[in-house]
This record gives C-alpha cells, structure tokens and sequence, in this order.
C-alpha cells in the first residue's frame, strides 16, 4: 500500500505529535506514505474567509502536485486538509465554472489539473485499506483498562460522509476496541471544539470545550481520542483555564487515535510523541507504558 | 388517390388555441400552405376547434363540400382526438378518417422563433395530409364486462370500496397481505379531530365484511399475476399457509393458551414491537377474520419438528393444519381497486433524533398502540424505562419535507400530533411540547382542534428539531433526553428536556408497491405513489383503464379522504361493471394468414400474452381484446405478415416521407 | 430608554443586489428555498452567542436588509463545522453562505474593528501569499499583536509549556519559491479577488 501523503502546516508545530505518531504506526503496519513534494498550505477555514477563488486554486495546487506525481491516492491526517482539498476537488467537479478558473489559475503556474487524485482522510486507510483484522494483529498490549470517548471533531464526517456515518460515525470507536479498549457512548462526538475561535474568541470556545470534556467523563471516559491537530490541541492544551474558569474538574487526558494505536503495538511514548501532549503527564497509561514496564 | 371508387376530398382545420397556438405559430400561413397540398378540398383556421362551432364547421363541410378525411392541427390528441372523431361520426363519416396533428404542446409550447415553428407546422400537416389518404374505415369491438372486482388491500379503503361494491349487488374478492383486515386504522386508539374511537368505528365495517354475502374475504394472501384487460382481468392469488383450516377455527384462543410456550416471546408486529405473541396468535381480538395464525419462523413445530403440538391436541373443532401448504386462487374480475397503503418512515434514518439509540424515543405509531387499551400496556403510559413521563415531546415532520429523506409533506402528521398530545396528556397530565415547522390543518374541525389543544395548555414551539440527546448542561437535564431546537418565533435557541420523545413520522408507500405497481401495469410519482390518470379530474383513475387507486397508496391523506377516495374508485368500478361492456381502440394488430410462415417469434416478445399458435392452421392468431397495439410484434415479424390498424406502413411511410421532405 | 429608533422596514432599506450576488457564488444557490425551519441555529454549536441566528441571516440575506447583516457577529461567530449545512432539510450550503458574507464584508470592510477572526483570517491570508505554509505560533503572534497585546501575558503559561515540550516551531515554514503561490492567484494585486467573484 503506497500513498501520497499531505502533511498539512499544523503538524510542523503545535501537531507535531500527529504526525510522528502517524508515521510510527505507519511503518509499523507496512504502509507506505510518500510526501508531496513542495505542498502548501490548503487554506484552512480562514482563507475561504477572504477569497473564495483563491482558496480553491491554493488547495487545488497540492492536489495538482499529487497528481503530477502520479498519485492516485493522497491521504492527510488533518481533517481540516482533508475537508478543503476534498472540498476544492468537490466544487471543480460540480461547479464547472469555478473548475475552469482553477485548473486556468494552475495552468499559469504550469500546473495540469486532471481530477485523477483522490483525497482520503488517513482514519479511512486505517479501518479500511488496513483493516481491524490486521491493526488487531498487531496489538500487543491490549488496552483493557480504557475507556474511550471517541471524538471525530466537525470535519471528519462534514460536509462529506465518504467513510464513516455522519451523526454517530463509529471508525474510531471500532478502531479502539479492535485494540482492545472500551468506546463509550458519547453524543458529542462530532461536535465543534471552536476550532481557530480558540484564538479568536477563547471565552466562547473554551466553553465548547468544557462541554465536551464534561461529557466525556459524564458517560465514563477516562480517555478522549482525537483525530485532528486543530482539536487536539484545542481538548488537550486549556484544561487548567477550563477547569478554573467553570470550576468543575473536567480535566481528562486526550490522545491522537495514532498514539493509542501505537501503544497497543508496544511503540515507545516518546516516538509517539506523547510528552508532546499537555494532558499525559496526568494520563495513567504513562505509568502502564514506561519504558521499565513493558521492558523496552 | 381512390376510396372506394371515389375521390380523396380533405379538410384541414388549424386551431389558434386562442393565443396559445397563434401566438407562435402564423395559423394563416399554415392553412394557405394546407390549401396547395394534394388532395386538400379545403382549409381553414378558427379560434377553437373544440369548440361546439368548431366541430360544426367541420360537420357543415362534409356535408357540403363532400369530404371524407380530416386532419386538425390543433393541441395533443390525447386531449381532443376523441372530440374530433366524434364529430366525424355524427356527420356520417368513419371516425378514423382522421388524423390529428399537434402543434401545441409539440410547437407553439416549446419554441420561440415564430418563423420557425411556422415552417415546423406546415411540415407536420403536409405529414398528416399525406397518410391521413390511406387511412381506412374501422369499428370499435366491444367486450362484456366481468361482473366482480378485485380489491387489493384491506385497510379502511380497500374495506369501504369492497362494501360500497358489495352492496350495489356485484361480487367483490378483497385480498389482504396480513392475517386480519384493518390496515393501519385498526391500530390507532383515537382519530382526529373528532377523538373517536378507531376501533369502534371500523370494527363494524371490518364484521360487515365478513358476513357479507358478495364479499370474497382472502386474508394472509397476495396477488400473484395479473393478466387480461379492463373487463376482463385474469387474476391469481397467492394464499399463504396459516396451518389453520379458517373455516372450522372459531378464534376460541384455547390453542394459544395451550402453546408451549407459556409467556410470549416473539416481537408483536401489531403493537409494533412494543408486546410480545405467541407462534400461535391472533393480531388483535377484532380481527377479521377472527381466527388464529401460527407462524412457522417461531413455532417449533416447524423450527425443530419436536413439539408435541398442544395447540392441535386441545382444539376440538380439529382446525390446527400442519400439512397445510400454499394454495394459489385464479379469479376474473372486471375491475380492480388497488388500496395498498402506505408504510411510515423509519426513523433509525435520522440518527439524531435517537430512535433506536435512545430508548424513550418513539414513533407516533407506537404512541397509538401505547396509548390504546388493548395495546402491549393496557393504555397506560408507561416509559421503555418503567416511569411515567411528566414531559413529553412530539417532533413533527419526521421524514417529511426533508429533502435528504421525503420531500413531501406526509399531510395527516400535524393533526395526528395534536391528537396524540391530547392523549397523552389525559393520560399522564404531563406538559406536552409539540416541534413543528409549520402547522397544517386544513379540514373540516381541524383548525378547531388545533385551538382546542392550545387552550388545553400544550406548548407549541415552531422550530424543526435539531437533536434529541441524553448530553447535559444543568442538572435539571440530568437523567432527561433533551430536544434542541431553534424557537423561531422568539428567535432563541432552546434546549427542553423531557421523559419521553414521540416522533411524528412520515408516510411512504408501502413496502411492495413497485411490484404491484408493474403487476398492474400502472405508473407511480417520483416518490412512488401511485399515479392517477389526472390529479384533479381523474384522482381515482389509473393509466390502466379498468384500474382503480385509492387511499393512502396514491399519496398521504387522513380517514376522510381515504374514505372519500374509496367511495369514488368504487363508484367507477360498479359504473363499468353496469355497463356491461367495454369498446376498445381500433389500433391492434393482426395477421396476414396468407404470409405467415408459423415461425412463432412474435409470441413470446406480446408483453399481452395476446398472440397464439393455432396448432391446425399453423399460424399465429392474435386476440384482439388482449392487443394493447404496441407493435413490437409487427416490427418483429421476419415475413411483414402482421399489420396494426392505423400503423400500417404506407400510413407511416408516407408520413415519414412527408415529415422529412423539407430537408 | 430610547423610543425615538423606528424599528419599521420600508421596502427601500432592502437592498436586492445583496442576495443576487450571494446567490451567484457557487454553494450559495438554493437560498431561496429556505423555510425558516430552525434548524441551522438548533444544531450549531455557537448560535447560543450569535446575535442573530443563522436562520434569521438567511431570511434577512434573502430579502435584501445587507446592512443589519454586515452589522452582526453571527457571521464572525462560524467555525465552519458544517452541521447546518449537512441537516439542513432544504440542502441549503449555510456554511458556504457564511463564507461568502464573511468574503463580502472583508472586501467591503464592513467588519466590527479590530474583530479578532477578521485579523485572523487576512493576517493567514498575507502569510500564505508571502510563504505558502502557515507557523501557527507566528500566526497567533500576530493575531494578539493586532487584538489585544495584554492578553500575550494571559498565554505565557501555555507558550512556556508548548515550548517545553518542542511545540513551539520558530522556523518559518515555507514552499521552495513563494512566487509560484502568487501566481496561481488570479489577480496578485488586490488579492481579494473580487472580480473573480462577480464575472
């Protein structure tokens, strides 16, 4: 299996946990990802704020690059990349219009836009391409003691349902069992975390924020997986400010579904990139996953 | 050019519509043009052809100017070919002299450039004009009409058309897929908004039809095959096993107290899975007829052969059949109403409303059976989770005016939830919310009903419900499902909780409907409701002639329609039926016997099952009354030797000759 | 309290280019089909701060009132999570309609000043026009920079332990040469695009 692979700008920084814990896991199962070479940013929500042509020709250079490549697959484990360049690949199909200017835009640039490249969410090559049967033969340390509140984040299943149920998707709750863990039920799996409002208007989303940890404990959870870096950091990073601010103890570790994936197969924390993350230092798989413990 | 020895003389007739053709097409133009054809004795243009003048004008000039073929350009003949041919007939001539050319909806509808769809007109008169001299004189046969009808369906209109039909002294067969009659109405506790009760109305209704002596009751059966024509449909019907001999159980119920299986424990189709049956059951203790069925997905007797069979042991009438198998019943009727119903939307369609996830969501559907005396509770209100709701929400619009589920509006959900909210308040005194986008209650007493139900202190929040959800944000939530919503009227986004969810699910047609809509040979709308003939003049009529719709199978409507509609599908079933004979088009094929070799290829491609081999002369032989005047056997036949009247290939070549002469 | 504002619309404070040119951007075309349902505002997760609810957008961008719209914070308050979007019994794209009013007001600068998400978004637009790819740190730098400088303080905690942890990339990420991003751009100087828009 062999897939071009669009990191997306987050995980050079603040996600850069996403990304190391993808690739471990990655090689781990024997999938190849290669990088699109000279990709930029997709535009994120903010740049179809300015301007809708240009946003739609930015995304649609990376999947132009793919191409050029001779992907016929690229993958992201952003879901904010996968939701613009599905979107842009979306809208030069049904808008013919609005294909035009692009693939003209691109052509300026010496780019040829042919629509041959599919855009799949990495969570789709995992539960389908991979599968449960072989992620399950991997596992070497079953994680019976957790107890998952699977959270997909907005972008995940919206607008587009192209692998997972839109209202109660149940990807990564399956991905968690087949590694052993429990998934509770948990109504707010596709709820909005605030995404970019955490920068912009932190009260309101922080209160989206509570919420949904509040819930997740609620229904029993003693770990929040996530897939994208945007919610991940927004889950992961404002827990002290939460709790004090609505003075209830919501606080609850959260994890990449890549670095609990990781931790079943006996990966190291630290590729995993898990002290990347706000919340392990309170997380009780550290004391289960030290080095000395499972004799690494 | 003869006919009969004398010479062809045509009229042409090219009708303004008002502005509707001459608007568009220049009608002068086109009848001067008529005028230099061959054979054309005379054009003219008027107003409106169909008009009582217009048809005069056309009888005036046969007479005087001795023509003896006609062609009118005009609008489709499916509006006004059978006017133009009668005026024919009452001048004296043959009314299929006649050729009608439409330059209406296939010209001055559909174009713009008046230039153009002048020069199209022409071309397609000088086309009729030129097969229209081939034409030759032909009857219409008539066929006596088989004097009972099939009804297919037993809710509350297939049983009013069967009684309606049976009272007027014609003999009904009325086929039900379940094993009682009843349909849907006979699950509802109360119907709007007059709140009687549903059984006690239809539950005579169901009994008159029982002992009815022109009523041929076949329940737990399904239509088969259905072949023939208007007047004359040969009709088989499948009748499912029920291993009960219906005519010597007499419902006593000893059978099923003696079933091994001392509780029930089997999902109860009838109270919607909300109680639990026996193998051995009865749907309801009304039902019609009042027998038992053992159902063999349940009964060991059937799962592992090693039941000692109590049921048959104790009853001493000796009606429990085990060896009893599938019997196929072949009827001819010479009509059919069609009553199939409806089925309501599923709700595990719209996850977030929680049906299925969560369990106090409900359907309305089974709200009735809850609220009904004789359903799974004894009418007590009693939640999945033992309590008694003190809030209750009712969510309208459940698979209505969705484009992502039913776009339409399912018409009865907005009453039925002011009745349900009702109910359940007098049950439970709880506060009842109702969810709605827009209110609809247009009917006799609805709207007063509406009122009623808002002095009885319901709340009515106009906003399409966004969830229901068990996640909390205050403590009063804890425990609760909790409705999300936008109140649109004051403009807040509200979040209510409650004990129980009622959702107010839409109809659709009824599981099946496609096959018996091919069965039948009739269309459906997009959404698969039966198509009638005309939505305002012929509601009840079907593409099919001799084919009857009605209820909720054509599209939703509440009792009263249904009721209405039943009443009207029967009226015109026992119309034709005192008739007494059926006139059918000309327009079918026949053979040639001189020509045909007997290859028999044409037989197996008739989708009429009209064409045999006579096995003495070695030919084929069409039946004229069975011939729907396809085609497909005349263009399939190797020798040329089958001929349709008035498709007959120096009238269709010549047109064609004259449709592309222009180019 | 003031009674002298007339709350009544005369049919000339509506404004019918408004919706016209909302419609001709591609997503934005069945707005007409509204049936003021609600559940747009029900099952998005930030209307409870919205001044005015999605839905009521949608009616008041369908019958022209571009001013009270502009005015509102409800179009600022989007996250773009697509719920009304995917519920939405009319397959209205309200999230693309959102897009669309928040690209009218930038270009029209018809935006409360100072408004941290409009910073946001041209300061994320200026950065991917000089570089290609996005430094969150840089971003959100900037971002405070321009809103309100004192609350840096309030984020120091959260900087320290980013930092700590090898979050806190300085390195400006770029594509090899910008100038190729520009240049798919259709109109590289005022940068918004606008007659992209309206052709």
């Amino acid at each position: 299996m062999r897939y071009h692979y669009f990191p997306g700008c987050s995980v050079l920084g603040t996600g850069r946990a996403c990304e190391e814990s993808t690739q471990a896991v990655i090689r781990e199962l024997g999938v190849e990802l290669k990088e699109i070479d000279d990709w930029n940013c997709c535009g994120a929500t903010a740049y179809m704020s300015v301007d809708e042509h240009n946003a739609l020709a930015l995304a649609a250079r990376n999947l132009a690059l793919a191409e050029k490549e001779g992907a016929t697959q690229m993958t992201t484990p952003c879901s904010g990349c996968y939701l613009v360049l599905n979107k842009t690949k979306h809208y030069i199909e049904e808008y013919p219009a609005v294909g035009n200017r692009v693939k003209g835009s691109l052509r300026k640039a010496g780019l040829n836009y042919q629509g041959t490249v599919r855009v799949r969410h990495m969570l789709d090559i995992f539960v389908h391409d991979v599968g449960l049967d072989e992620i399950k033969k991997h596992v070497k340390f079953p994680l019976k003691d957790v107890k998952v509140a699977a959270y997909y984040g907005c972008q995940t299943v919206r607008p587009y349902k192209d692998f997972d149920q839109q209202h109660f998707p149940t990807k990564i709750d399956e991905l968690c069992e087949a590694l052993g863990a429990r998934s509770v039920h948990f109504p707010l799996k596709t709820r909005c975390c605030g995404g970019s409002q955490m920068g912009t208007l932190p009260s309101v989303a922080q209160r989206l924020v509570f919420a949904i940890l509040r819930e997740a404990k609620r229904q029993g959870a003693n770990l929040i997986v996530s897939v994208c870096p945007l919610c991940h950091f927004n889950l992961d990073s404002y827990q002290p400010e939460i709790v004090r601010r609505f003075g209830e103890d919501v606080s609850i570790p959260c994890m990449y579904y890549t670095q609990l994936m990781g931790l079943a197969f006996g990966i190291d924390p630290k590729t995993l990139g898990l002290q990347r993350n706000l919340t392990w230092d309170r997380c009780a798989l550290r004391k289960q996953f030290a080095p000395a413990a499972v004799g690494a | 050019m003869e006919n009969n020895g004398k010479e062809v003389r045509i009229g042409v007739y090219i009708c303004h519509c008002g502005l509707n053709i001459a608007g568009t097409i220049d009608v002068k133009a086109v009848c001067d043009y008529a005028q230099t054809l061959p054979h054309v004795a005379l054009a003219r243009t008027y107003k409106y052809m169909c008009s009582d003048p217009g048809q005069e004008m056309i009888i005036a000039d046969i007479a005087e100017h001795g023509l003896n073929r006609i062609v009118v350009a005009a609008c489709s003949p499916n509006l006004h070919e059978a006017t133009f041919r009668g005026a024919l007939q009452r001048a004296g001539l043959n009314p299929y002299y006649f050729q009608m050319v439409n330059i209406r909806e296939h010209g001055s509808w559909v174009h713009e450039d008046r230039k153009a769809a002048t020069e199209k007109a022409k071309d397609q008169v000088r086309a009729a004009v030129a097969r229209v001299q081939y034409h030759k004189p032909l009857e219409r046969k008539r066929f006596a009409v088989d004097q009972s009808v099939l009804v297919v369906g037993g809710g509350i209109a297939g049983i009013t058309a069967a009684l309606e039909i049976a009272n007027s002294g014609k003999h009904v067969y009325l086929v039900e897929r379940e094993p009682s009659i009843g349909g849907h109405m006979a699950k509802y506790d109360k119907t709007f908004p007059t709140l009687d009760c549903a059984a006690c109305i239809l539950t005579p209704k169901m009994s008159e039809v029982r002992e009815h002596p022109n009523i041929t009751l076949w329940t737990y059966s399904e239509v088969q095959e259905v072949a023939g024509h208007v007047g004359k449909f040969q009709v088989k019907v499948r009748r499912k096993p029920r291993y009960i001999d219906e005519e010597l159980c007499v419902g006593c119920m000893e059978c099923v107290s003696a079933c091994v299986y001392k509780e029930p424990k089997f999902e109860d189709e009838f109270n919607e899975g909300l109680g639990k049956r026996k193998p051995i059951f009865m749907p309801f203790p009304q039902a019609v007829p009042p027998v038992v069925t053992i159902d063999p997905e349940t009964c060991l007797k059937f799962k592992t052969g090693k039941c000692k069979s109590p049921c048959a042991t104790v009853c001493d009438r000796k009606a429990v059949d085990f060896s009893q198998t599938e019997r196929i019943e072949e009827i001819e009727v010479g009509a059919v109403i069609i009553a199939t119903g409806f089925k309501t939307f599923d709700a595990t369609r719209l996850p977030l409303y929680g049906y299925g996830i969560y369990a106090n969501v409900y359907t309305s559907l089974e709200v009735e059976r809850l609220v009904n005396s004789s359903g799974p509770t004894g009418g007590e209100i009693v939640c999945r989770n033992g309590r008694k709701p003190k809030s209750i929400g009712i969510i309208h619009c459940v698979g209505s005016r969705d484009k992502k589920t039913n776009r339409w509006c399912s018409r009865v959900c907005c009453m039925y939830s002011l009745k349900l909210a009702h109910l359940l308040r007098e049950h439970t005194g709880a506060d009842v919310y109702q969810f709605y986008i827009d209110m609809r209650c247009p009917g006799k007493g609805y709207d007063e009903f509406y009122e009623r139900l808002l002095d009885e202190g319901i709340q009515m929040i106009r906003g399409r419900a966004a969830e229901v959800t068990d996640w909390t944000m205050t403590p009063e939530e804890e425990g609760k499902l909790v409705i999300r919503v936008e109140d649109t009227l004051s403009a807040y986004v509200r979040r209510i909780p409650v004990d129980m969810v009622v959702l107010s699910v839409g109809l659709e047609p009824a599981a099946g409907a496609d096959e018996v809509r091919r069965m039948f040979n009739i269309s459906c709308s997009k959404e698969g409701f039966f198509l009638e003939k005309h939505p305002k003049l012929a509601p009840v009529e079907t593409a099919t002639a001799g084919v009857f719709i009605a209820g909720c199978c054509q599209g939703p409507k509440d009792i009263p329609d249904t009721v209405a509609q039943a009443g009207a599908a029967a009226a015109h079933a026992i119309a034709l039926l005192d008739k007494g004979f059926v006139e059918i088009e000309p327009n079918t094929a026949y053979i040639n016997p001189d020509h045909c070799s007997g290859c028999k290829s044409c037989i197996p491609l008739c989708p009429y099952h009209a064409i045999s081999f006579d096995e003495q002369l070695k030919k084929a032989r069409i039946d004229e009354a069975l011939c729907a005047g396809c085609g497909t056997c005349v263009a399939a036949c190797p020798s040329g030797s089958i001929i349709q009247n008035l498709f007959e290939d120096d009238q269709i070549f010549s047109e064609i000759d004259e449709v592309l002469s222009h180019v | 309290m003031d009674v002298t504002t007339r709350h009544i619309k005369y049919q000339a404070d509506c404004d019918p280019s408004f919706p016209a040119a909302i419609k001709k951007i591609p997503g934005c075309e069945k707005l007409d089909s509204c049936i003021q349902c609600g559940t747009c505002s029900g099952v998005c997760p930030l209307s409870i701060y919205m001044d005015m609810t999605p839905r009521r957008v949608m009616n008041l961008v369908r019958y022209g009132f571009k001013k009270e719209v502009m005015a509102s914070n409800t179009i600022w308050l989007c996250s773009s999570c697509y719920a009304c979007t995917v519920e939405c019994p009319r397959e209205i794209k309200v999230t693309d309609i959102m897009y669309a009013l928040k690209q009218m007001a930038i270009r029209e600068k018809a935006y409360p000043r100072r408004f941290a998400m409009v910073v946001l978004a041209n300061e994320f637009y200026k950065m991917v026009r000089s570089r290609g790819r996005v430094n969150e740190i840089h971003l959100v730098t900037r971002l405070n920079l321009l809103t309100n400088p004192l609350k840096m303080l309030g984020m120091a905690r959260l900087g320290i332990e980013l930092i700590r942890r090898g979050r806190f990339s300085l390195r400006p990420e770029s594509v090899r040469d910008p100038q190729r991003i520009r240049e798919i751009m259709e109109y590289p100087e005022n940068g918004n695009g606008k007659e992209a828009r309206t052709q």
